[in-house]
């Protein structure tokens, strides 16, 4: 009897103890794939996928995963990493055209090149071998030089201007790295289905590289190592790739209407050159949503009014301004906080239904002309370089207000208030900024730099050893036009070794990044049933504002790379001359010479007696002093006055050489 | 009298001269010209550095500033202070200003000094009329007019780097031995010394004005003199000891004095103690007299830093390969070196021409050489 109890008393226990694994949602691997598009101002068409791998907390699951890629995992245990983020991106996002003022492109809009940064859990002693290690790694995963960020001269770690985090993270860059299709195919193959099912499947490598603009990232959230172990979801694997494609204008003669260009219509087929056959059967769900923008949508609202057509149906598909070629599932309007009266509408499909033989290929067809412009960040950013020449110049980031006067400022420009700008900035070592000299010009008058400037933080830059880097929190008058900060610096040289093999191209400066902390880029959307999607809840996330400015190409001094051996030869030559000269006007004594010449003269004839002379006096011509006034004294010894008379006019001559 | 109103005439002149270039600075631009201004005297480093001291980071965080703490916290102030309307550097240009006049009125009594014992020796060689020659203007003047109008000397003074200083303590410590005054020469070698390392074999001709006196003629001469006036034998042919009879009795006229070189060594130690326990105070948080000694003087020897100069060690540091470096980094240091004692046993009767001779090869041969040193020879 007792033993049945105890039997049931652990089959209890069991299940007890094995309930929170099959309870919820969140203890299984899960995939997802979202794509989103939404047609661009300048007649461009952004598509954004998002790939989401979520495996649960090891203490938990284990350490075996179906759809969760191994070699991120092992990344992740092996690195103790609590974040990461890495991007590969070609071109350079246009925030004027593109908007600056959205989730997408506060997360998605990189530096070119190469960024990188991770924030790892291990003893502050041990970050940086960590960080070398994971270099290493990933250069290896992606087929990258990421491993050129291992040197000391080419991260940093920032301390509160890059995320507001600890003392672990790390970021480095390298703006001139070249994103090709071999750094997207080992991208794709950590996605269950790699690009053979699902959305992925349309990814047709020379229509991506054809676009004005790509983005691939990846970014990493870890609860698995550190204080929150076993707490949360485990790890959460994050793969976007952002691309701004031209759509081919498909019908020329019929684009102008009324005077006015019709936006291209375009379609999957038209863009990418595929359709989609069906969802990767691995993912939790397989989503494509068309964004119609908050601009766009208020835009195509006052072309309603004045034509007098019903205004654009929130919950219709069809309206007077364009047409879907497929027929949404569903359509999700933004719940709109602050942004005016107009919110942006996504129209939602759902890939499941859609075979091989009947693929999925959603187009949009404008029918009126329409002019909008996406929404912007309260200043737009560049950066630019001022001076020429091979040794010194200034390096100037310019903040212009975008809305003067109008928009989200307009409730904030009341007298006093204030915006407050960070600017995050590494520059090599290399380029020796003057940290004294930075200088703050606003609406293009002078100001005292304290008067801007609310909090700095700078680490100067170690010749070959690490990079500069600078944080500042800076705070304008809200009705502010434009700011100016300019800082001058010194180019450095660079040993012979140190150059790449372009030198003459010129040195690049990454991007610095300038953040807009009073601002949130989230956008909430109205979701009325319950499937939760992983890009709409990362778009609700708290998203500061960002943008980063342009790379700069600062040209330094190259020395003559073909002739090392001439410089040291000669180098060695001057200095055997200084040498053997110096030690000659020791050893010699030129009056004792002089003697033993005319000596030897004596029993010569007269020509080798001239000839001797004549050499003598050359070789010893500085020592011939003008003054010989030494004639009146005894004329007992002719040789000893002569000898005297010598060393006084040498005295004299030394007197005066030397005064 | 009409003489030294001339030369006043002349050292006003210079002054304002001067003066007048300082005010137009942005066109000369002449603080960012490497001949001038190199990574040790450049006053724009000073600035950095005094900018980094303010914000409570170690002047030498960073490779901008390798000078001396100490030129930091008494031209650092200068530096951020300006008057309205007016250069930034304005402040420490006119210090400059005062300090190369202060190096020409030195040079000025030293060059009287040294006449004086021109003149005294020549007397006692009975050559009274090379004196009278010589009469035309007096040597001190007429270094002090060079030094003030030597054009190297302008652009240094005028191109905010800090060398000026540094002359100005080579002169006085010369000074300070010529007239036997042991703390000032202790005083202004120990400061050279900390401030570019390079005067240090400075040491050698200071000690022998301590010891020997301003002019020192060599004993042959008076050996040959007695000699001569005792109509002694021709066939000598100079060679000198061959009557030692005479010489004896006249030849120790300029004895080695020992009593000023103990001072003037132990008034080197004490200012060297002090200097470090000054610098030890103001670099207390920063990392202390370690980290001084490996930004300032390592910095010099080590040729870190490749930017361009008129020297040529640069372009040969950055083109040779790394594995020669430390080998000519010896190599091109000891050349410095290796001069001093046949220098010192030649010339050691003219000891300030010998320190003449020191400054010029070690500012042609030191690792960031600029015009300024080349401004040192008068």
């Amino acid at each position: 009897m007792a033993f049945q109890w105890s039997v049931l008393y652990f089959l209890v226990l069991l299940q007890v103890s094995f309930t929170p694994i099959f309870a919820g949602s969140s203890g299984e691997e899960e995939f997802s794939e979202e794509l989103l598009l939404r047609p661009l101002p300048d007649r461009k068409v952004l598509a954004h996928f998002h790939f989401e791998s979520r495996a649960p907390p090891t203490e938990i699951y284990g350490h075996h995963h179906r759809l969760f890629p191994k070699a991120i995992y092992q990344l992740v245990q092996k690195f103790q990493i609590r974040e990461m983020e890495l991007s590969f991106t070609q071109g350079r996002w246009n925030y004027e055209r593109w908007g600056g003022f959205n989730p997408i492109t506060s997360a998605n809009a990189k530096p070119p090149g190469v960024e990188l940064w991770a924030i790892l859990d291990v003893p502050p002693d041990q970050v940086d071998a960590s960080w070398k290690n994971l270099t290493h790694t990933l250069s290896g995963l992606f087929c990258a030089s990421i491993n050129f960020l291992e040197s000391s001269t080419a991260y940093s770690s920032p301390d509160w201007a890059f995320q507001p985090s600890s003392r672990s993270l790390r970021y480095g860059a390298l703006p001139r790295e070249a994103v090709c299709t071999e750094n997207l195919t080992p991208w794709l193959k950590l996605l269950p289905c790699r690009d053979k099912a699902g959305l992925a499947a349309i990814l047709d490598r020379p229509s991506i590289y054809r676009g004005f603009y790509h983005s691939q990232r990846l970014r990493l959230t870890s609860t698995e190592v550190g204080s929150e172990k076993g707490m949360e979801s485990g790890i959460v694997l994050e793969q976007t790739l952002t691309i701004v494609l031209e759509p081919d204008a498909q019908r020329p003669n019929t684009n102008h209407l009324g005077g006015r260009v019709l936006q291209p219509s375009w379609s999957l087929r038209s863009i990418f050159g595929r359709e989609i056959s069906g969802r990767c059967v691995l993912a939790k769900y397989s989503t494509v949503f068309i964004e119609v923008e908050r601009n766009l949508v208020s835009e195509l609202k006052k072309l309603g009014r004045r034509r007098g057509v019903a205004e654009i149906a929130s919950d219709s598909w069809t309206d007077p301004f364009f047409d879907l070629s497929v027929t949404p599932d569903k359509t999700i309007k933004e719940m709109n906080v602050t942004h005016g009266d107009s919110s942006s509408i996504l129209y939602e499909f759902s890939t499941e239904k859609y075979l091989d033989y009947e693929p999925f290929d959603v187009g949009l067809t404008w029918k009126l002309p329409v002019v909008w412009s996406s929404p912007q960040a309260p200043f737009r950013a560049s950066r630019f370089l001022i001076g020429s020449g091979n040794q010194r110049g200034s390096i100037a980031i310019s903040l212009k207000s975008t809305e003067p006067g109008e928009g989200f400022m307009s409730d904030l420009a009341r007298e006093g208030c204030t915006v407050r700008v960070d600017v995050f900035q590494v520059v090599p070592w290399y380029v020796k900024v003057y940290f004294h000299t930075l200088q703050v010009f606003v609406d293009g008058r002078h100001r005292r730099v304290t008067d801007a400037l609310e909090k700095i933080h700078v680490s100067p830059s170690e010749d070959k050893v690490s990079p500069g880097l600078m944080e500042m929190v800076l705070r304008f008058p809200c009705s502010m036009k434009s700011a100016t900060l300019t800082i001058e610096f010194d180019k450095g040289f660079l040993h012979i070794d140190e150059y790449p093999p372009d030198a003459n191209q010129g040195f690049d400066i990454p991007s610095a990044v300038v953040r807009f902390p009073d601002f949130q880029a989230s956008t909430y959307y109205l979701k009325d049933n319950s499937r939760k999607s992983a890009l709409l809840s990362k778009f609700q996330e708290k998203n500061l504002l960002l943008s980063y400015t342009e790379i700069l190409l600062v040209p330094l001094a190259t020395p003559d790379f073909s002739m090392p051996y001439n410089v040291i030869t000669i180098t060695c030559t001057v200095f055997a001359l200084y040498f053997g000269s110096l030690l000659n006007v020791l050893r010699r004594r030129v009056g004792e010479e002089e003697r033993f010449l005319k000596e030897a003269s004596m029993r010569k004839g007269m020509l080798p007696q001239l000839l001797s002379k004549l050499s003598a006096k050359l070789r010893g011509k500085y020592k011939d002093s003008p003054q010989s006034s030494s004639s009146s004294s005894s004329l007992l010894n002719p040789k000893l006055m002569f000898k005297v008379a010598l060393v006084a006019g040498i005295a004299v001559g030394w007197h005066y050489y030397f005064e | 009298m009409e003489k030294t109103r001339w030369f006043w005439v002349w050292v006003i002149t210079s002054l304002f001269f001067r003066l007048v270039l300082i005010y137009f600075p942005e066109n000369l631009n002449l603080g960012f010209r490497p001949e001038v201004a190199t990574p040790l005297t450049s006053l724009r480093r000073l600035a950095e550095g005094y900018w980094l001291k303010q914000s409570s980071m170690s002047p030498y965080a960073g490779s901008m500033y390798h000078g001396s703490p100490m030129l930091l916290s008494i031209l650092g102030p200068l530096t951020v202070k300006r008057i309205e309307g007016q250069p930034s550097h304005l402040m420490c240009s006119l210090l400059f200003v005062v300090a190369d006049l202060v190096t020409a009125m030195l040079i000025r009594a030293t060059g009287q000094t040294l006449q004086l014992a021109y003149s005294q020796s020549l007397r006692s060689l009975n050559l009274v009329s090379l004196l009278e020659s010589s009469e035309t203007l007096s040597a001190g003047d007429i270094a002090a007019l060079v030094y003030l109008w030597n054009p190297l000397t302008i652009i240094t003074c005028v191109g905010s780097s800090t060398s000026p200083i540094e002359n100005l303590l080579i002169v006085l410590s010369l000074y300070g031995a010529c007239l036997r005054i042991a703390p000032l020469a202790a005083f202004g070698w120990v400061l050279a010394m900390h401030l570019s390392l390079y005067p240090v074999i400075l040491i050698i001709p200071v000690i022998l004005l301590l010891g020997y006196g301003p002019d020192a003629p060599p004993r042959k001469l008076f050996l040959q003199k007695n000699s001569s006036e005792n109509g002694n034998s021709p066939s000598c042919h100079g060679n000198y000891p061959c009557n030692e009879v005479t010489s004896q009795e006249k030849l120790p006229l300029h004895p080695f004095l020992w009593r000023p070189v103990m001072h003037f060594m132990l008034w080197a130690s004490f200012w060297l103690f002090y200097v470090f326990v000054l610098c030890s105070i103001s670099l207390k948080q920063h990392g202390g007299l370690l980290e001084m000694l490996k930004r300032t003087h390592g910095f010099i020897l080590t040729m870190e830093d490749l930017s361009p100069n008129i020297g040529v060690l640069w372009y040969f540091f950055a083109e040779v390969f790394d594995f020669f470096r430390d080998f000519f980094l010896i190599v091109f240091h000891i050349n410095i070196l290796f001069m001093i004692l046949p220098l010192a046993i030649r010339l050691k009767h003219r000891p300030c021409f010998l320190a003449f001779v020191y400054i010029a090869i070690s500012s042609m041969l030191k690792s960031y050489p600029s015009v300024s040193f080349h401004s040192c020879s008068s």
